[in-house]
């Protein structure tokens, strides 16, 4: 069997994780001894405190209130009662991986069942506590209420009792009817602590003595270092130790932070450059093209395709290399104590951090603790764990030269805004062909999408079977009822190191696949929007990998975004609108995109997102994924471009790698379809309309066709 | 190295460092004041922004020396007692996401109703312009601003 990549592990492991938690327990402190802990998720205490544990990481997408609520709507807690505990890394919650838009889709049943579980166990504990039947007890805000004689007990008061009750196995879940926290608008658990300045982030956190490291890393993909002169280093003030860190980078240590940096800008480091010093950002292309005379593997195929003749429309797209961003520059605590290593990370892979740190350090993991901080956003680069290993190994090296404090060696490894950026794993570049054979009336009757790019997991070493690459199937879905589709994945390597970034290959299958849909109309001399919905006219079921995709689903939230922006409705001189619908991570979004142009350059006045994420937990959260996607996407679309030059990064900080700015904010309006299905992910759908939406308005103004990201290259 | 006497939340403190080192720095590792954040280190995102002599200026590219005697706020004092009424709107209207950039955020706007108690949506863009965030809150930090303007902002 072809082991699953973590993303699939995170989509296909739900119900295997929902059963493996009930039934562990918490290995709580002595103080709480008496807590009444019947999962790993869950504590209450005689105090009637009730701790909720959140196993995924916060990175602003609002995990440490989503995913409580969910379970204290089956406890039917008090929500002014409920604490919120940070799981590290721990091996009583299944893949603590916050990715793939998976937190709530994945998290939504064992936290509903960790719930009811323990709802129904206060509420037998308090019926053998009056001598009444279960039947006459119900739980209502924190307490068991006896209805006939109105007696009442607290769940603190129930601790002891229920606690020692046999642990339920099949419990009655809720009716999304009777509802009374998922799908309120509750104000984020962390929020003042962001606003006065006292939340801790990976970059804030401290140890007594602690020591800051700042490493040079080879400027050329895949160099390694030779030698290095430390001597103007050792002149800076507080600089206290130089040193190989792995084979690839020379760790500066110093008393603070400045004094690292300082000491490192002086070092001298002999490099060799290694394979690819002549790479530049033309040759990656020019091997995805060479790639694609390649037979690939068949992602989806209905119909055939290659027998269908007629007026043909091809196209080739393309998307370059992005880097993340987040506002947070990397970093990782570490304590490495010889027989054991403590780390305090900022990330999204609290157990691959302790895994990959074992191996490097030689521990077992069972003696690596990895402590999950706030993160200064993720969307994705924090997926990987390189910060949490440069951290260990530093530290392991402070510890054998013997420059610590008595109880191990703590030190903070800092990463600057040019170390984020040069150092990244990059959303690949890719490039797409795609044709289509139109009927006499205009309308599509085959779709093809050829999509070569390099595999994110394959450079892992976790390729997908054969050949695809593990990822697509959650992002590249073709969700139109067409009697004749393929989708081709054809991989191209690529020495450039690639990471998961928010959408993934979402960006840039919508990119390419909408913008074409868009040609497709244009060559048909029909509306886009009516194009599209004639496509989505027919209900039909679309099995793509392990998802269903519903036309009737898609078609909704289209309609919904192009009524809500007045499609039929004409706008103003000088605006144009475009429109792009696309499915991931098994939710739906449209967008529709206002703009006007200014010296050939699109300025984006509005926009309007249409969501199907089926049962909404928070909406207010909600509508800031879909906001913050969009904007994300926009600079995506707009600007985010890596390239690289004699086998080096080229952009550095913010002037030459720019997010958008408030100057550049459209309005953002987001439209949620309200259902019941169970949730589906929302942190990374809503980004892969954007950048067609936009590209078919600029079409739309202009009557030309962006067929390459970033607009402004 | 020199000692120099900062006036750091309207208290004095002695800090010994080399002179060209960054405010920023200095007010994270030496005087444990973390709210203030590091983003680029290059004066082009915002997240370090404090107020020097009650102006907004970029920590991170402000050597220590040029702000010794002056008088410095950061997140950490911007209200003498309680939350300034900026960091109340900011929860009223829920901007924070990941919350990264926030401090540097409400430090940038601080600086701008204490100059112009009202401004308009032009204003606002001009002053938070050079504050970036990649959460995209921008116009929930826009609203917050109005909000807190109409609570009599500059308190």
């Amino acid at each position: 069997m072809t082991p699953l990549s973590r993303r699939e592990f995170v989509a296909v492991g739900v119900a295997a994780g929902a059963g493996l938690v009930i039934g562990f327990y918490l290995p709580h402190k002595a103080r709480e001894s008496e807590a009444f802990s019947p999962n790993a998720y869950l504590r209450i205490t005689p105090d009637n405190k009730i701790t909720i544990v959140v196993a995924r990481s916060e990175m602003g997408q609002g995990v440490r209130t989503s995913l409580p609520m969910i379970l204290a709507e089956e406890l039917e807690a008090d929500w002014k009662q409920i604490e919120i505990e940070q799981a590290g890394a721990s091996t009583l919650y299944g893949d603590q991986t916050t990715g793939g838009s998976a937190s709530v889709r994945t998290t939504w049943d064992p936290m509903r069942k960790a719930g009811a579980a323990a709802r129904e166990m206060l509420i037998t504990a308090a019926a053998l506590t009056w001598r009444v039947p279960r039947s006459g007890c119900v739980a209502q805000l924190g307490n068991i209420v006896h209805t006939a004689s109105n007696r009442r007990l607290t769940y603190g008061e129930l601790v002891a009792k229920a606690a020692s009750l046999p642990i339920p196995t099949d419990v009655p879940l809720k009716q999304s009817k009777d509802y009374k926290i998922v799908g309120q608008r509750l104000a984020r658990v962390d929020t003042p602590s962001k606003v006065e300045g006292n939340a801790v982030f990976g970059i804030d956190f401290r140890l007594p003595g602690m020591k800051y490291a700042a490493l040079s890393r080879s400027p050329v993909i895949g160099g390694k270092a030779l030698s290095f002169d430390d001597g103007e280093t050792r002149k800076v003030p507080g600089v206290k130790y130089v040193g190989k860190i792995g084979d690839a980078a020379i760790g500066v240590v110093a008393d603070s932070v400045w004094s690292a940096m300082e000491g490192r800008r002086v070092l001298n480091v002999k490099w060799d450059d290694g394979p690819n010093k002549d790479l530049n950002t033309a040759s990656v292309f020019d091997a995805l093209k060479q790639a694609s005379a390649k037979k690939g593997a068949s992602l989806y195929s209905v119909g055939d395709v290659s027998k269908i003749k007629g007026r043909t429309i091809t196209a080739e797209y393309r998307s370059p290399f992005m880097a993340h961003a987040p506002m947070e520059p990397g970093n990782c605590t570490a304590n490495f104590q010889g027989s054991a290593c403590e780390l305090w990370a900022p990330t999204q892979v609290p157990q691959d951090c302790r895994d990959s740190v074992a191996q490097a350090v030689g521990l077992d993991p069972d003696r690596v603790k990895v402590n999950v901080t706030l993160m200064g956003g993720g969307f994705g680069r924090r997926l990987e764990h390189d910060y949490a290993v440069e951290a260990a190994l530093v530290s392991k090296a402070l510890h054998e030269a013997k420059i610590g404090e008595a109880n191990g060696a703590p030190v903070k490894v800092i990463w600057t805004r040019e170390d984020d950026m040069r150092f990244s794993f990059y959303r690949p570049a890719s490039l797409h062909q795609l044709s289509a054979v139109l009927d006499g009336a205009g309308w599509p009757v085959t779709f093809t999408h050829r999509i070569i790019a390099p595999s994110i997991s394959g450079q892992k070493g976790q390729p997908g079977p054969n050949g695809l690459d593990p990822d697509l199937p959650d992002e590249a879905a073709f969700i139109y009822s067409l009697p004749n589709v393929s989708l081709e994945y054809v991989l191209a390597d690529t020495p450039v190191p690639l990471g998961w970034m928010r959408s993934v290959y979402a960006l840039q299958a919508g990119f390419a696949g909408e913008s074409f849909i868009d040609e497709l109309a244009a060559a048909a001399g029909k509306d886009p929007l009516e194009y599209r919905l004639h496509m989505l006219a027919k209900d039909q079921d679309i099995q793509y990998f392990f998802t269903t995709w519903r036309t009737a689903r898609m078609r909704t939230v289209l309609q919904l975004a192009a009524e809500k922006a007045g499609w039929k409705n004409p706008l103003p001189a000088g605006y144009f609108r475009g429109v792009a619908c696309f499915g991931c991570f098994s939710s739906y979004v449209a967008e529709v995109v206002e703009i006007t142009m200014q010296n050939d350059a699109p300025r984006v006045h509005r926009v309007v997102a249409a969501v199907d994420c089926g049962q909404v937990v928070n909406p207010g959260i909600l509508e800031q994924q879909i906001h913050g996607a969009v904007v994300y996407a926009l600079t995506n679309a707009l600007r985010a471009k890596i390239t690289i030059e004699k086998g080096r990064i080229v952009q550095g900080n913010f002037d030459d790698y720019m997010p958008l700015r408030m100057e550049e904010m459209p309005a953002i309006e987001a439209y949620i379809v309200p259902s019941t299905e169970a949730p589906t992910g929302i942190g990374e759908p809503p980004v892969p309309p954007l950048a067609p939406a936009l590209c078919n308005a600029i079409y739309a103004a202009t009557k030309k066709r962006i067929r390459s990201l970033p607009i402004l290259s | 190295m020199p000692e120099f006497t900062l006036r750091v939340n309207r208290n004095e403190k002695r800090v010994n460092v080399s002179p060209e080192t960054p405010l920023l720095w200095v007010l994270r590792d030496t005087l444990e004041l973390t709210g203030t954040k590091f983003g680029c280190g290059a004066g082009l995102c915002g997240a370090c922004t404090v107020h020097v002599e009650g102006s907004a200026v970029r920590s991170c590219s402000t050597p220590v020396s040029q702000a010794a005697g002056k008088n410095i706020t950061t997140i950490e004092g911007l209200s003498a007692n309680g939350l300034h009424v900026l960091q109340q709107a900011w929860i009223a209207e829920e901007v924070p996401q990941c919350g990264y950039c926030q401090t540097g955020q409400i430090m940038a706007a601080a600086a701008l109703l204490a100059k112009t108690p009202d401004p308009t949506d032009e204003q606002i863009t001009q002053a938070m312009n050079g504050n970036l965030c990649r959460c995209g809150t921008y116009e929930r930090i826009r609203k917050a601003i109005h909000r807190a303007a109409g609570n009599g902002g500059a308190r």
